[in-house]
C-alpha cells in the first residue's frame, strides 16, 4: 500500500465519522425525522470492505453501513439529502437513511427487514456467474440478522452454485439490546458457514489491515469462480441501536475497552509508525472531511422537500391510471 | 392450435425465453422434472440449466434472488410449486420487490413474475388449495393477474414477463387440463389491466375471474330467456379494469361479484364498495357477493364442495339478485 492509499483510507474513515457525527447532532437538534443508526466505531469494517471493490461490483449495506455507502462512491450531498428526506435524495423523500440505494454506484437500497437483502445479493451473484462476469456482490448483515431464515436460504444457495458473493457479518455483539448468547449457540457466526460448504473467516473489524486482507482473499476467490466467502468482522458500535437508545444493556467498562481499540486511532498509530507527519495529516484530513460534511448539510437544506402528490410517483414502471392498482 | 391451459403457460414461457435471453425460470423441480404439474416440461432441455434453475426449498430465496437478477436486467419467472407456499416468501414480495422502485426513487424497476398453481377443487386440502390474491391486493407496487382461459393464460403471462413491474400470476390448477381451446398460432399478447366480456346481458352483471368464470358463463347460458346476464372476466386484479365494471353495472343496474377466494377481505369486497360509492344512483339492487366460505380449504370432498362457489350457487345468487 502506498502513502496515498493509506491516507485516503484514513480520510474515508474520518469522513464517515464526521458525517455520522453531524447526523447524530442534527438528530439531537430535532432537525431530522426517522431513525438514525450510527456506525460510530465500525468505520474500519465498512471502509475496508469497500476499498478493493470496483464500481461495477455491488454492495448491499445494512442500516448501519453509511461508511460503506460513502466508500462505494455515493455522493455525500445526495446522501445527506436522502437523510433529510429531500427531493435530491436517492429515494426523493420516499424513505430515509440507507433505504435509497445508489444504483449507478452499485449500492442497493436496504429495507428494515434485516437480512432480507442476502437473497437479493445472491440472485445478483447468480447473474454474474451466469454471464461469466468477474464481478462480486457483497452483502452486509449484523450478527442479529444472521438468525433469519433469509440469511440461511441465501448462503445455502450460494454454496451450492459457488456464487461470487461475499457475506460480511458485522458482529457488534448486540442485536438492538439482545446479546449474542441469546441469539445463537455457536461462538462465532462464521462457524455457520461450514454448514453451507464454504469458508468462514473471523477477523477484527476494528483493524483496517485485517479487514482489507480478508476482503482481498474473498474477492480474489469470488472473481476466480471459487465461490462465496463468509467474513465475520468483530466490532462494536459506540452508540445505541439508534440514537434514541441509551444502550443501558451494556457496561461502561465494555465501552471503554472497545474505545481503546478505536479503528481510526489504530490507523493513526499505524500512520505514525510509518513516519508520516501525523499531526499534519490529521489536521488536513479533518478539515477536508468537515468541509465535505458542511457542504452536504448545506446542499440537503437547500434541496426542496417533495410535495404531497409525489407520494404516488415511482410506484410502477408502467404507470397505472390514478396511480393505484384499483 | 388446440392447447390446454397448462400447455398455454408452457408455451408462453418457451416463447418468451426464446425471444429474450434475459428471461429465465427458477423454482422447485422446474428443471429435470419439468415441474410438479409438468408446466415447465422441456424448458430445461431447451434453454439449459443456467436459465431453468432447480432451486432449493426456499421461497424467500427464490423471490429475493429474482429481485437481484431483475436489478441486473434479467426477467426471471419465479415459480411457487404450490401458490400456498408464497407465504414463505411474503416479505420478499411486499417489502423487497414491491418497494424496490419506490424506495430507489425510480432508479430501477422490478420485472419479475411470480407464478404458481392456486385454487381448489382437486381436494388439495389446507395447503394446496388457496387463493392468496387478497393477501397482496392492498400492496402498492404489485400487479396481479388471474387467467381463466388458455388464451388468456398464454397472453397474460407473456405480457407479465414483458412488464417492468412485479407481477403475481395466479394460475388455477383446476383448469390446467380441464380447459382446452383453440388459440392462435401466431404470437399475441393479452394486455394487463383489461377485463374481458364473456357474456352480454342487460339484467345484471356478474363480475368474476379465474376458475369461477366458467360456471358463471354456464349460469348465464342456462338462464338465457329467464334472466339476461352479463359476465365480466376481470383477468387483471391489479390494475383493475374499473371502466369495464362501471360501464356494465351502469347498463344493467345490478352487480354480483363471484370469486373462489374467501368472502371476507376478498377482492369482491373492494369492488362492491367501489360500486356502492361511485355507482349508487345506477343501482337497482344491492351489490352482492358470492365466494368461498370463511373457513380453511377443507380436504374431504363434501367439505370442499360445501365451501366453494359452484354453478348451482351462482345460479341461485343470480336469481336472487334478479328478483330485486
Amino acid at each position: 500500500m502506498n502513502e496515498q492509499t493509506e491516507r485516503d483510507l484514513y480520510y474515508r474513515m474520518v469522513l464517515v465519522r464526521e458525517f455520522e457525527g453531524r447526523v447524530s447532532a442534527l438528530d439531537k437538534q430535532g432537525k431530522l425525522a426517522g431513525g438514525v443508526y450510527s456506525g460510530r466505531g465500525q468505520e474500519a469494517a465498512s471502509i475496508g470492505v469497500c476499498h478493493g471493490l470496483r464500481v461495477d461490483d455491488w454492495i448491499f449495506p445494512l442500516h448501519r453501513d453509511m461508511g460503506a455507502v460513502l466508500a462505494k462512491g455515493a455522493d455525500p450531498n445526495r446522501l445527506m439529502a436522502q437523510i433529510f428526506g429531500r427531493r435530491d435524495g436517492f429515494s426523493k423523500g420516499k424513505d430515509s437513511y440507507l433505504h435509497g440505494g445508489d444504483l449507478p454506484h452499485g449500492i442497493f437500497g436496504a429495507t428494515s427487514m434485516l437480512g432480507s437483502t442476502l437473497p437479493v445479493a445472491t440472485g445478483m451473484a447468480y447473474k454474474f456467474r451466469m454471464k461469466n462476469e468477474d464481478r462480486v456482490a457483497v452483502a452486509f448483515f449484523g450478527e442479529g440478522a444472521s438468525s433469519r431464515g433469509d440469511v440461511h436460504e441465501a448462503m445455502n444457495f450460494a454454496g451450492v452454485h459457488k456464487l461470487p458473493v461475499i457475506y460480511v457479518c458485522e458482529n457488534n455483539f448486540y442485536a438492538y439490546s439482545t446479546p449474542n448468547e441469546l441469539q445463537f449457540a455457536v461462538e462465532n457466526v462464521a462457524d455457520r458457514a461450514a454448514g453451507y460448504g464454504f469458508k468462514g473467516e473471523v477477523a477484527s473489524g476494528n483493524d483496517l489491515h485485517a479487514v482489507l486482507q480478508a476482503m482481498q482473499k474473498a474477492t480474489d476467490r469470488a472473481r476466480r469462480g471459487e465461490g462465496p466467502t463468509f467474513i465475520e468482522l468483530k466490532t462494536y458500535r459506540y452508540h445505541g441501536h439508534s440514537e434514541h437508545d441509551r444502550a443501558a444493556y451494556r457496561t461502561d467498562e465494555e465501552l471503554v475497552t472497545w474505545e481503546s481499540r478505536d479503528p481510526i486511532e489504530l490507523w493513526e498509530h499505524y500512520l505514525d509508525k510509518r513516519k508520516y507527519d501525523l499531526q499534519a495529516i490529521k489536521a488536513e484530513t479533518l478539515a477536508r472531511a468537515q468541509q465535505v460534511v458542511a457542504d452536504a448539510v448545506a446542499f440537503a437544506e437547500a434541496s426542496p422537500e417533495p410535495e404531497g402528490p409525489e407520494a404516488m410517483d415511482d410506484l410502477y414502471a408502467t404507470p397505472i391510471p390514478g396511480g393505484s392498482p384499483a | 392450435m388446440m392447447v390446454t391451459y397448462l400447455q398455454a403457460i408452457n408455451q408462453a414461457m418457451a416463447e418468451e425465453m426464446a425471444r429474450d435471453e434475459n428471461v429465465m425460470l427458477m423454482g422447485e423441480d422446474v428443471g429435470v422434472m419439468g415441474g410438479a404439474f409438468k408446466v415447465s416440461e422441456g424448458l430445461q432441455d431447451r434453454f439449459g440449466k443456467l436459465r431453468v434453475v432447480d432451486m432449493p426449498i426456499a421461497e424467500s430465496l427464490i423471490i429475493g434472488a429474482g429481485v437481484g437478477l431483475a436489478v441486473q436486467g434479467m426477467r426471471p419467472i419465479l415459480e411457487m410449486q404450490f401458490i400456498d407456499f408464497i407465504s414463505c416468501g411474503f416479505d420478499q414480495i411486499v417489502n423487497q420487490a414491491a418497494t424496490l422502485r419506490y424506495r430507489h426513487g425510480g432508479q430501477t424497476s422490478c420485472p419479475i413474475v411470480i407464478r404458481g398453481p392456486s385454487g381448489a377443487g382437486v381436494h388439495g386440502g389446507l395447503y394446496h388449495s388457496q387463493n392468496p390474491e387478497s393477501w397482496f391486493f392492498s400492496v402498492p407496487g404489485l400487479k396481479i393477474v388471474a387467467p381463466a382461459t388458455a388464451y388468456d393464460a398464454k397472453g397474460l403471462l407473456k405480457s407479465a414477463v414483458r412488464d417492468d413491474d412485479p407481477v403475481l400470476y395466479f394460475e388455477h390448477k383446476f383448469l390446467y387440463r380441464r380447459i382446452k381451446e383453440d388459440i392462435p398460432d401466431e404470437e399475441y399478447l393479452v394486455p394487463l389491466g383489461q377485463a374481458a366480456l364473456r357474456a352480454e346481458g342487460t339484467d345484471l352483471t356478474v363480475i368474476t375471474y379465474g376458475a369461477t368464470v366458467h360456471p358463471a358463463v354456464q349460469a348465464a347460458r342456462d338462464l338465457a330467456g329467464e334472466i339476461s346476464v352479463e359476465v365480466i372476466d376481470l383477468r387483471s386484479l391489479a390494475p383493475l379494469d374499473w371502466n369495464a365494471i362501471s360501464a356494465s353495472v351502469r347498463k344493467t343496474g345490478k352487480a354480483l361479484i363471484v370469486h373462489e377466494a374467501r368472502l371476507t377481505g376478498g377482492i369482491g369486497a373492494e369492488i362492491a364498495a367501489r360500486i356502492g360509492q361511485e355507482l349508487f344512483e345506477d343501482l337497482d339492487g344491492p351489490v352482492m357477493r358470492l365466494a368461498s366460505a370463511d373457513t380453511h380449504n377443507a380436504f374431504a370432498a363434501p367439505l370442499e364442495a360445501w365451501i366453494l362457489p359452484d354453478l348451482h350457487k351462482i345460479t341461485e345468487a343470480i336469481r336472487k339478485l334478479a328478483r330485486y
